[in-house]
Order: structure tokens, then C-alpha cells, then sequence
């Protein structure tokens, strides 16, 4: 028996995912984004789901499809707002929103992989993260519907001088959908530049990981040495070629060059 | 006279030794390479998973695959590396960041940082800005002393929901360079032609003067 990760089609790399999955998904902005599997989820129709990504694409790319569907009934987030029907569902109540500092976000991610239930971290001290009181859904009315808890806080020194820090549990999620440059059968990985951004955790913290990768090769082709994220951590890979449509959300070049 | 905003940026660029590893925020802190004198090399780090940010790029280099954590197409130096999010906020958390610069809506005469959220508006989230504020070995926020309607932004308390509490190193504005001390505000700098009464009643908070200020 051979090991070989591939799918043969996008559907078929999607199925599984059922109303009301948890999903955590790579990308930084439009960045890494694997918009092939967010597009068969939009097309699958599936809703209710709870999505954690560091953002919420923009209307008509990335998540901001899944969004402009109704699919998306939580998401958990370090900066949301690059779409207008985003501000409209956060603000009308129909979407709980989790707001998280980043790099809290990706720790999160990161410990749902590795087995760790929660770590303490200085992020967040002194602010409504930490304290509670943050808006997860509204009123239609645009007051408060929920707001987030109080979390533990615990003193710990540091270079001899004692520090707060909040507990901040974990995510796993029953997804994970990313974009890599290249993969082998075995589902090891390989990310492009700033492309690889969130997709390590988002991976590690889905029970099922999903990866639609530019190029596949054979095992043993990609030098062990150069592997970003072990196979061990992928389950299915989807072929999406090198021409893959990529946006970008800010076009900013150097005048005069 | 008050700082131009490029006056701004290059005050803030002296304060970025050679060789510093440095986060700079959207907006204003973008400038400040601009202003980096010959001679200094600064290493900057991009949250989304960058050490060793470069210039835009131009047409033929753009790659949606290199962005910065402000979006914005960008390109790499000699000696960059990648490296995912965990790992980013793993070197800020840490303390390998010598400094971050970064814009505030208030700050208090403690430290506090507030810049990501007004009340009544919707919450886009905090980013990077909570981590970096704690993580950073020295927090430089660089902004208009006062905000558009002329209200002060260095107050006593803040009453903005915070991004940080006692955070804050220094405070560069159009008008003056603040300490953030153990016994509160003290004025370091007066931009030319500004004077110490335009900077008091510009600000909401106590300020005390360094011993060696020029008074105009």
C-alpha cells in the first residue's frame, strides 16, 4: 500500500463538511487564501458554519463569498470589516463575530494542533479581551446582543518581576482548509513566501486537513530538509495548477522604477 | 510650526539604532524608512510572516504571494526570511523586536495604548496591535498630538477601550517628544517654533519638563 493523499476533484476534497462544521482556513487577507475550496464550499451550500481565520476576505473573494451566501454563522477573527456584508450581517445580529489578537490567534490555532488545552499569555491584559465585555453578536437595534466573558488571569515572574497573564484556550476545529505552492502524495508542504502566513496552524488545528496545493510531485522529490509542514497533519490534497487566480487587495508599487 | 507629517516620520526615524529588528504600524509609521540615515540598517518585520521587508515593488515584480501585513505588495532584502504566524508573533511576544512604531487614537499619562476600537462604531478587531504593544522591546507611538477636532489624544486616563496598558515608551507628534515615565509625562522635545504653552494646552495630562528641553 502506497500512501497518495490526492482527490480528484474539489467537491470530493470538500465533502464531509456538513451544516454547522467547524472550519479553521489559511490565508492573511487575500494572501494564501484557498479559494478553490472556499468556492466548492459556496457551491456544497453548506451553512451555519463556524469559520476561524485571521480575516474575513472581501466581498466577492475569499471568505467573503462564503459570507455574501449566508453560510457563515460564526466567525473567529484578529481583524474582520474589508467587506461591507460582513458589517451588515455583524451589525444586523446575524453573525456572532469572536475578535482575537492575532498573534493569540494563531497561538490558538497552533496549541489545538499540538495537544495543548491553553497557555497563558500577556496579550489582551488590561483590555476588554482579557476583562469581557467585547461585542460577539448584536441587536438588531445595534446594542450588545452578547459580549464576551471575563478570562483567568494569573501572575507569573519574569525577569524577576511579576507579570499578569490571561488564560487563552486553544482551537481545534473539524476542518482545516489551506493553500500551499507544492506537495507531495504524502501531503507534505510546501508554502510560497508571505503566502504561508496562518496556513501551518490552520492545518495542525483541523481534525481533517484539506490542502489545495499549485504543483504536486512524487514522494521524495521535495528534499526533507525543505518540508514546511509534515504530511502527518494533511489528509486530502486537491491539484489546483500554477495559474490558480490570485488577487490582491493592495497594489502598491514603486513609482519611477 | 507644527511637524509635516514626512517631518514626523523622519523625527521617528532617529530614534531606530542600526541594526534594529522593527515592526512599523499602518499608516503614518510607513514612512519612516523613508527617513533612515545612510549608514543605518534596520531590519524590518511584517507580522504576517516577513523579516526583511524592501521597497514596493514595481510592475513586473508584484507578487500576490508577498504582501505586507498592511496588504500591500511589497518586496524582500538580502538576508529576509519567511516564517508562519505563529512563529511572527513567537519573535514579538518573545522580546527579539527592538521596536515598534505605531499610530493611537489616546495615550495615557501611564502608557495606555488605545487604537483599534470607538465604541458605537463597529469593532473591526485588534490585528497585531495587542501583541506587538506587549511584546515589543521599546512601543514608539507616532501621531498628530491632537485628534481632527482638536480634542487632545495625550490625556490622563484613556476613555477609549484599550489596545494595552502601560505600554508605551515615547510619543512623537507634529509638536513634541514625550516620555512615558514611572513619574508620568515628561517633555523631551519641542517641534521649531512650537512652545511649551502650545503643548500644554494641547495636551489633557500632566507634563513635566526634561531637565536638558530647549525652551524656544
Amino acid at each position: 500500500m502506497s500512501i497518495d493523499k490526492v482527490v480528484g476533484s474539489a467537491a470530493e476534497a470538500v465533502s464531509g463538511i456538513a451544516k454547522g462544521s467547524s472550519i479553521a482556513v489559511g490565508g492573511f487577507g487575500l494572501c494564501g487564501v484557498p479559494m478553490v475550496l472556499i468556492e466548492a464550499l459556496r457551491q456544497a451550500g453548506v451553512g451555519g458554519l463556524g469559520i476561524v481565520s485571521n480575516n474575513c476576505g472581501v466581498d466577492d473573494w475569499g471568505l467573503g463569498v462564503l459570507l455574501a451566501d449566508g453560510l457563515i454563522a460564526k466567525m473567529t477573527s484578529s481583524y474582520v470589516g474589508e467587506n461591507k456584508e460582513f458589517a451588515r450581517q455583524y451589525l444586523s445580529g446575524e453573525l456572532e463575530v469572536e475578535l482575537t489578537p492575532q498573534g493569540t490567534l494563531a497561538e490558538k490555532l497552533r496549541a489545538g494542533g499540538s495537544g495543548i488545552a491553553a497557555f497563558y499569555t500577556q496579550t489582551g491584559v488590561g483590555t476588554q479581551v482579557a476583562e469581557g465585555g467585547l461585542p460577539r453578536r448584536y441587536n438588531t437595534d445595534g446594542s450588545i446582543a452578547i459580549a464576551s466573558e471575563p478570562k483567568p488571569i494569573q501572575v507569573f515572574d519574569v525577569d524577576g518581576e511579576p507579570r499578569e497573564f490571561v488564560l487563552e484556550e486553544a482551537i481545534s476545529t473539524d476542518f482545516s482548509l489551506v493553500h500551499a505552492r507544492l506537495a507531495d502524495r504524502h501531503g507534505n508542504l510546501v508554502f510560497d513566501k508571505a503566502a504561508r502566513n496562518f496556513s501551518p496552524v490552520a492545518a495542525m488545528a483541523g481534525r481533517v486537513c484539506i490542502a489545495q496545493v499549485e504543483q504536486l510531485v512524487e514522494p521524495g522529490d521535495i528534499d526533507p530538509d525543505q518540508v514546511h509542514l509534515p504530511g502527518v497533519f494533511v489528509d486530502r490534497v486537491l491539484v489546483v495548477g500554477i495559474d490558480v487566480e490570485k488577487r490582491i487587495e493592495r497594489r502598491t508599487i514603486t513609482e519611477g522604477a | 510650526m507644527a511637524l509635516t507629517r514626512n517631518e514626523m516620520a523622519a523625527r521617528a526615524a532617529r530614534e531606530l539604532a542600526d541594526g534594529s529588528y522593527v515592526n512599523l504600524g499602518i499608516g503614518l509609521p510607513t514612512l519612516v524608512p523613508n527617513y533612515v540615515p545612510a549608514g543605518v540598517t534596520l531590519v524590518l518585520q511584517s507580522e504576517n510572516g516577513i523579516l526583511g521587508v524592501g521597497p514596493y515593488p514595481t510592475e513586473d515584480q508584484v507578487d500576490p504571494d508577498l504582501i505586507n501585513a498592511g496588504k500591500e505588495t511589497v518586496t524582500v532584502l538580502p538576508g529576509a526570511a519567511y516564517f508562519d504566524s505563529a512563529t511572527s508573533f513567537g519573535m514579538i511576544r518573545g522580546g527579539k523586536i527592538d521596536a515598534a512604531i505605531l499610530g493611537a487614537m489616546q495615550v495615557s499619562a501611564g502608557g495606555d495604548l488605545a487604537n483599534w476600537m470607538i465604541p458605537g462604531k463597529m469593532v473591526k478587531g485588534p490585528g497585531g496591535a495587542m501583541d506587538l504593544v506587549h511584546g515589543a522591546r521599546r512601543v514608539i507611538v507616532l501621531m498628530e498630538h491632537v485628534a481632527r477636532d482638536g480634542s487632545p489624544k495625550i490625556v490622563d486616563e484613556c476613555t477609549l477601550p484599550l489596545t494595552g496598558r502601560g505600554v508605551v515608551h515615547r510619543i512623537i507628534t507634529d509638536l513634541a517628544v514625550i516620555d512615558v515615565t514611572a513619574g508620568g509625562l515628561v517633555l523631551k522635545e519641542l517641534a521649531h517654533g512650537v512652545s511649551l504653552d502650545d503643548v500644554r494646552s494641547a495636551t489633557a495630562a500632566p507634563l513635566s519638563l526634561d531637565p536638558a528641553l530647549e525652551l524656544t
